[in-house]
Formats: structure tokens, sequence, C-alpha cells
């Protein structure tokens, strides 16, 4: 059994009460940062434990931190990112559900680390009934002193909040969520500045992904250093991995950053293999936005070693050969599946959410959803293929915020690794017909 | 102060200038086109991207590119900063994309079009263009709308530049207009159709890259190359009263503001100026215009008195 840091305690009854919470060791962090700690040893503490951000990016979080700008007689804030709207990934809704109080406490140690005495968590709109559990939640932590006035008696002050955004997945990116949280309309900031500098209402601000601020718990209880003893390299502690796709376990699975990928996918303690014993096609392994791979691709780099399921060894081999961690939204499919019908089904989801602000994505990802359903409509053209090429390319990175390169790359990729279906779709448009699912179907077989 | 070198000419400019406003700085022949970007409105550009260059090395300090192309209208120069714009063939590429973009959905209506002639997204297609469309579907459409009895809203043809906003929200007290909706389906608009009823929202229309918002007392009276344009000026108590009106014959069928070289208003006017002085004898005449060589309303008339941008850019093919 691998170790669990974030979800040891999920499935106690009554967990999200803060009383069941409690008598599991729940709140010790809280006691142990702001009555025996000062905010710069925890930054300390989160460099040292090597975090890097759960939200995507994969940013050291302790090097976040010590970015803030600290200007006098201003405030500063904590904003938690629980927008979770990238298609694949489901781990915050379940880390928020199954143990809230895991959250707050994070809150309330990362509030303390970084000086601000106001934090919100955004959460999507969709996920109102989260809002109530964390609610409920917060209500208990103010009761029992954990929030408020003078926390604790140490002098600590803090008011944490709930904000619900409106279902736009541009909201999660960190400046559209300020915006939004701000009561604008959810468009991304052109950076600089940094929301490290000018975040919420102009202030000195960080961004931080849900799993992130848990994380920061069992660090403060542990140490950094025994942190980052778990894991592999410079990809340290566990990950939240959300496997969804044609696998005999979907669920939502913490691992230990550096466990083979073929473990993850075929042993009965996390996937249990692929279902109905069918043959594995591909993975997107971390969120729609990553590149997909074929399955030679994700269970073994180009070089021939096992891939791990680390930020390093899922990149390995650049875009060429390899992909990302990002959310670790893990999506199986098998020999069955359709590349091009799900790439479409992507794309439009791209294209729904895009903004609008900046003409390559505004008007890219529109296009490629057109030529996609072209495709499937039966009616593509050699061509279309070699236009999507260009169109990707013509957005990724001339954008103001990363959705365009999500936009992008899951195009690039399918292209580049499985052409053949593609050019199978237009020279042979009748076998389209058998494609009924974006998952599972009698699909062709391209050679 | 910074240095910064821009296609092989270099310039010390005041810390805090742009990429765009240093290129400018050295003259149109290298400045990068701006759609979106107005050097009188804060916080305009990032949007549009046609003005994305490459940053070849960082800074003295710190001599690395910079990984992607940036946006030289939001970019602050660093000394020792290096940057491509139209000496690298990789910028010209991409801005044939951004331009490809742009005119996806565009109606491409010029000839029925009273922007036509001194429109930023014609002049841009014709440098940076191909020269034709990949795009195979159905374009998107709007309703028009009247905003005022002055101004007409044609969002379909709208680049989404988001100077208007600007404009509503810096120049005119109480916005009634923005964005709404998202994505593709973004447009302009006063929600509920609200009159855009106040004395500077007619810059709105000077500064519209395209003709999304025209002159409701200029539509399709003439094209703008059939009139001629005269510099002029009276008294006005809410703005500077410096105009240029735009002749045929002894008629004056329109007013606008003054634009400089890089098609920017030099400053704004009131609509008492733009919509109710229509009478020669409202005004100073100063004499005839200077026009912008690249612009189709030169060709006709003004070649003697024209700034010439320099070559066209080599097209790419
Ligand atoms: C289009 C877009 C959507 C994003 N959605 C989320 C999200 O739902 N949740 C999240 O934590 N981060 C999301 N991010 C990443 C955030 O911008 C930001 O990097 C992250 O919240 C930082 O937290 P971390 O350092 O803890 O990962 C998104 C980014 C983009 C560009
Ligand atoms: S990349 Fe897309 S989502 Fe991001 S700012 Fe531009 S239009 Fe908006
Ligand atoms: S002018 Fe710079 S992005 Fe539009």
């Amino acid at each position: 059994m691998g170790k669990k840091l974030l979800l040891a305690n999920d499935h106690v009854p009554g967990i999200q009460s803060l009383d069941v919470y409690s008598k599991h060791g729940g709140y010790a962090a809280v006691e142990k940062a702001l009555k025996t700690m000062t905010p710069d040893a925890l930054v300390e503490e989160v460099k040292t434990s090597g975090l890097r951000g759960r939200g995507g990016a994969g940013f050291p979080t302790g090097m976040k931190w010590s970015f803030l700008a600290k200007p006098e007689g201003v405030p500063r804030y904590l904003v938690c990112n629980a927008d979770e709207s990238e298609p694949g990934t489901f781990k915050d809704r379940y880390l928020m559900e199954r143990i809230p109080h895991l959250l707050i406490e994070g809150m309330i140690v990362s509030s303390f680390a970084l000086g601000a005495n106001t934090s919100y968590i955004y959460i999507r709109g969709e996920y109102f009934y989260i809002v109530r559990i964390l609610e409920k939640a917060i209500e208990e932590a103010y009761a029992a002193g954990y929030l408020g006035k003078n926390i604790l008696g140490t002098g600590y002050d803090l008011d944490l909040y709930v904000h619900p955004g409106a279902g736009a997945y541009i909201c999660g990116e960190e400046t559209a969520l300020i915006e939004s949280l701000e009561g604008k309309r959810g468009n991304p900031r052109i950076k600089p500045p940094f929301p490290a500098v000018k975040g919420l209402y102009q202030c000195p601000t960080v961004v931080n992904n849900v799993e992130t601020i848990a994380a920061v718990v069992p660090i403060v209880n542990m140490g950094g250093a025994e942190y980052a003893k778990i894991g592999i390299g410079r990809s340290t502690g566990t990950k939240l991995i959300s496997a969804s796709g044609h696998i005999n376990k979907p669920g939502v699975y913490e691992i230990e950053l550096g466990v083979p990928v073929e473990e993850f996918i075929y042993s009965e303690e996390y996937c249990g293999g692929i279902k109905n014993g069918k043959k594995l096609k591909a993975v997107v392994a971390g969120g729609s936005s990553v590149p997909i791979l074929p399955g030679e691709l994700i269970l073994k780099t180009a070089q021939g070693e096992p891939r791990l399921m680390s930020y390093e060894s899922l990149a390995d081999g650049g875009f060429a050969t390899g992909t990302m961690l990002g959310s670790g939204g893990f999506i199986v499919m098998d020999e069955t599946s359709s590349i091009v019908k799900n790439l479409w089904n992507f794309t439009r989801f791209y294209h729904h959410e895009s903004c609008g602000q900046c003409s390559p994505c505004r008007e890219g990802t529109g296009w490629m959803e057109k030529i996609l359903h072209r495709i499937m409509d039966g009616h593509g053209k050699q061509s279309d293929i070699d236009l999507l090429w260009d169109l990707q390319k013509n957005i990724e990175g001339k954008t103001i915020c990363p959705l365009g390169d999500a936009a992008a790359w899951p195009v690039a990729s399918a292209i580049r690794h499985f052409r053949a279906e593609f050019e199978a779709y237009v020279n042979n448009p009748g076998s389209i017909k058998e494609v009924r699912h974006y998952y599972s179907v009698n699909n062709l077989q391209p050679a | 102060m910074p240095k910064v070198t821009i296609d092989g000419h270099t310039i010390e400019v005041p810390e805090g200038t742009t990429i765009l406003q240093a290129a400018r700085m050295i003259g149109p022949e290298v400045a990068p086109p701006a759609m979106c970007y107005y050097s009188k409105l804060a916080t305009s550009g990032g949007y549009c991207r046609t003005c994305i260059v490459k940053v070849t090395q960082g800074s003295e300090k710190d001599p690395r590119p910079m990984p992607k192309p940036v946006a030289s209208c939001r970019t602050t120069v660093m000394d020792g900063m290096v940057v491509e714009n139209k000496t690298s063939a990789e910028v010209l590429e991409a801005r044939k994309g951004v331009v490809e973009f742009l005119l996806a959905n565009h109606p491409l209506d010029c000839p029925v079009c009273d922007q036509a002639g001194e429109c930023h997204l014609q002049d841009l297609s014709y440098e940076h263009g191909a020269s034709d469309t990949r795009y195979e579907f159905e374009r998107r459409t709007f309703d028009k709308i009247d905003i005022g009895d002055k101004i007409k809203l044609h969002m379909t043809r709208c680049i989404l530049c988001y100077r208007c906003v600007k404009v509503a929200d810096q120049l005119t007290p109480g916005r009634v207009h923005g964005v709404i909706n998202r994505g593709d389906v973004a447009e302009i608009s006063t929600y509920i159709e609200n009159a855009i009823d106040n004395e500077f929202s007619g810059n709105m229309i000077d500064v519209c890259p395209v003709g999304a918002l025209t002159d409701k007392t200029f539509r399709f009276k003439s094209r703008v190359w059939f009139t001629k344009p005269v510099d002029a000026h009276r008294e006005c108590s809410s703005c500077s009263g410096k105009v240029v009106l735009w002749y045929q014959g002894a008629e004056v069928l329109r007013v606008t503001a003054r634009k400089d070289a890089f098609g920017e208003v030099e400053e704004f006017i009131c609509n008492t100026c733009r919509f109710d002085k229509k009478q020669t004898a409202d005004w100073v005449i100063e004499g005839p215009r200077k026009i912008n060589a690249h612009s189709v309303i030169s060709a006709n008339h003004y070649e003697a008195d024209t700034v010439n941008p320099g070559p066209v850019t080599p097209r790419l093919n």
C-alpha cells in the first residue's frame, strides 16, 4: 500500500464533522503552526517539502509563497482555487466532499504563513452542494475558535469565505478567478503584473489549488524534510489522481509520486486493469489539456524505460513522445475508442469555454471544432488534417492565458500520434457510422 | 534609460516604455501593427495579438530569449533587449496566422462598408494576410443595433479590440455598454439596447479599427476616398475643437477627430463638433489634411503630402 497523507481517513464515518476530524488528528497542524512557528518558518518548511502546485502547472509552492509582495499597510490574500473544471479531473471535489476540514485546516495554516487575514475559497458553480458542506465546516471551525478573531489566543485573525462561481472553466485560470471574485466578467488579466504583486483588489495574492493547500497540513505535521522523502526526485509527496475511462475501478486514488504507470493502470490497488479484458489504446494522463499518448508511450518512455507517475517522468521526451502530469486527470482509452471523436469532444469544450478576449483562441477553437465535426460527419478532407495542425500551431503560445495552449495540445498530440486514424476517417467515411460513443464502440482499427 | 534594439535599430527610451512604443519612436517602418492597443486609452492592448514580436535577448542582465512570442504593446522594454519584428520570418508567419483568425469570421463586406479605405483590418490583411481563406464554414453574424441616434453597431464586423469599451470607461461618465457572452459569440452590446447618449460617445467610432461602429450621419453617403479631408477648428467649450472635415464638393459629409501616422486619434472630440457642426461656416479652415500613405484614401489625391510608411512587408507566399 502506498502512503496516504490526504485520504488516510476518508472512509471514517462522520469525518465531515469537526468532532470526528479532530479525533483523528485534525487541526493539529493549526495548533502547531500558530502556536509554535513563525510565518517565515512555515514558508521555509513548505519550500523544504518540495511541494509543487497540484492545479496543473506544478510550480513549487514554497517559491510561489516567497514571491508574495509584502508592502506595508496593504492586505494580502490567499485564494483557494476550487474551480476544478478540467475534463477528467474530479479530485478536489472528492477531497472537499469527504474531508472538508482538511481544506479548512490547510487554509488556516497557509493564510497564517502568508499573513492573510481574509481568505477565499472560489468554487465552481456546479459544486453548489459542496458549498453547503464547506460552509458547515467553516461554521464549526469558527465555533471551535479556529477561525475569527484571536485564533487559539495567538492574536492571529482570519476570516474565511466560500465564493461560488457561475460555472466557467476559464474562471479556474488564476487571474480570471480573481476578476470573477471581484464581481467582474471572468476574463484573464494580461500579465505582468502577477497576482503575487497585484492580485485580488490590486493587493498581493496567492492562488493555490485545493489539493496544494490540503497538502500543507501533513507538511506541517510531519515536517517538510519528512514529506520530501516521499515520492521521487523533484516530485515529492503524494498526488490525487482522478482515474476514469475504460478501467475496472475508476475513482480518485492517492498515489505516492513515482508509482509506475503500468502498476497504476493494471494493479488491483489502483485502476484494476482495462475493462472487459480489452487492450490499452491511449491515455490522457493529466486532464484534457495535456497531450494524449498511445499505450506504448505511456507505459514506457521513448528510451524504453518504465514511465512513472511523476512530473519529470511523464514529461520525458517533451511533447514529441511525452506528456504532463497536469492536474492528474487520468483518462484511459481502450482499443475500441475513437481518438478523433474524443478530440472533437475536447475541442468542443475549449471552444465553449474560451473567454473570447484574444483572437487566436476565440476564432481558432471554434474553427478546429468545426473541422473535427466535419471529419466525424464523414465530410472530412485530407487537407483538413494539415489545416488542423496549422491552426493549433497558430494558437499555441500566442494567447493571453494558457487556455489557448490547452486547446492546442490535444489537437497536436492526436495528430502526432494518431494521424492514421484521421486519414482512415477521411478516406473511408463509411466506417465512421460504427463510432457511436466517444469512448466505447467497435471502432475501425487503422493499421 | 533602457536601450532596446528592434529590427537592428537601437534606441534609448524612458523606463516603462513598451516594445511597441519604442518601435513607434524609431518610426512607422519598424512599428508592429496594432489593432487593439491605443496609446490614449489606459489598459488597452493585449487582445488582438497582431503586434506579437520575438524577443531574442531578454535584457543585458538576462540575455536569454523569451520562450514565446510576446505582445509588444504590453511588454515593457528592458535594458539590452533585442527584438525581431519584420526581420523575423517566424514573426511574420505567426502574424499571418493571427490575421487569418481575425478574418475567419469577418464578413469581408468591404464593398458596402463605410470603413473601407480607412480600415485597419483592410490594411493589415493587405500587408500581412494570405490572399485567400481557408475558412469554409458559415460566418458568424449578429443583428445590427442602433446605439443612440448617431451610432450604428454592426457587431458582425467587430474584432473585439475592446477599444470602444475603454472609451466608454475612460471618456464618458456612466458606461452603459460592454462585452456580453463568451468566446466567439461574445459581443459588444448595450445589453438592453440602451442608448449611448453622452457628449463623448462619438469617439467610439474613431477608435473602432473596423466598420463595427459607424457614424449614422455619414453611413452610405460616400466612399471615404471620394471625400477630401480638411483640417479645421472651432472654439468649443467641451473639447479642443480640432477636427477633420470630410468634403464632397462644398458639402461636409462628416466630421472626425484628427489621426496620427499610426491611425490613432490625436485629441478626442465632442459630439457637438462631430455631429452638429456640418457647415463650413461653423469652422475655421486650416488646409488639406495629410493622410498616411498606406491608406486607400491617399490613393487618389494626396501623394505630395503623404507620410511614407516604408516598403510593404515582403509577402510570405
Ligand atoms: C484555463 C485554465 C483553467 C484552470 N483551472 C484550474 C482549476 O480549475 N483549478 C486549479 O487549481 N487550477 C486551475 N488552473 C491553474 C491556475 O491558473 C493556477 O495555476 C493554479 O490555481 C495555481 O495553484 P497551484 O500552484 O496550487 O497549482 C487553470 C488554468 C487555466 C489556464
Ligand atoms: S486564451 Fe482564450 S480563454 Fe485565455 S484570454 Fe485568450 S481568449 Fe480568453
Ligand atoms: S495591439 Fe498588441 S495585442 Fe492588439
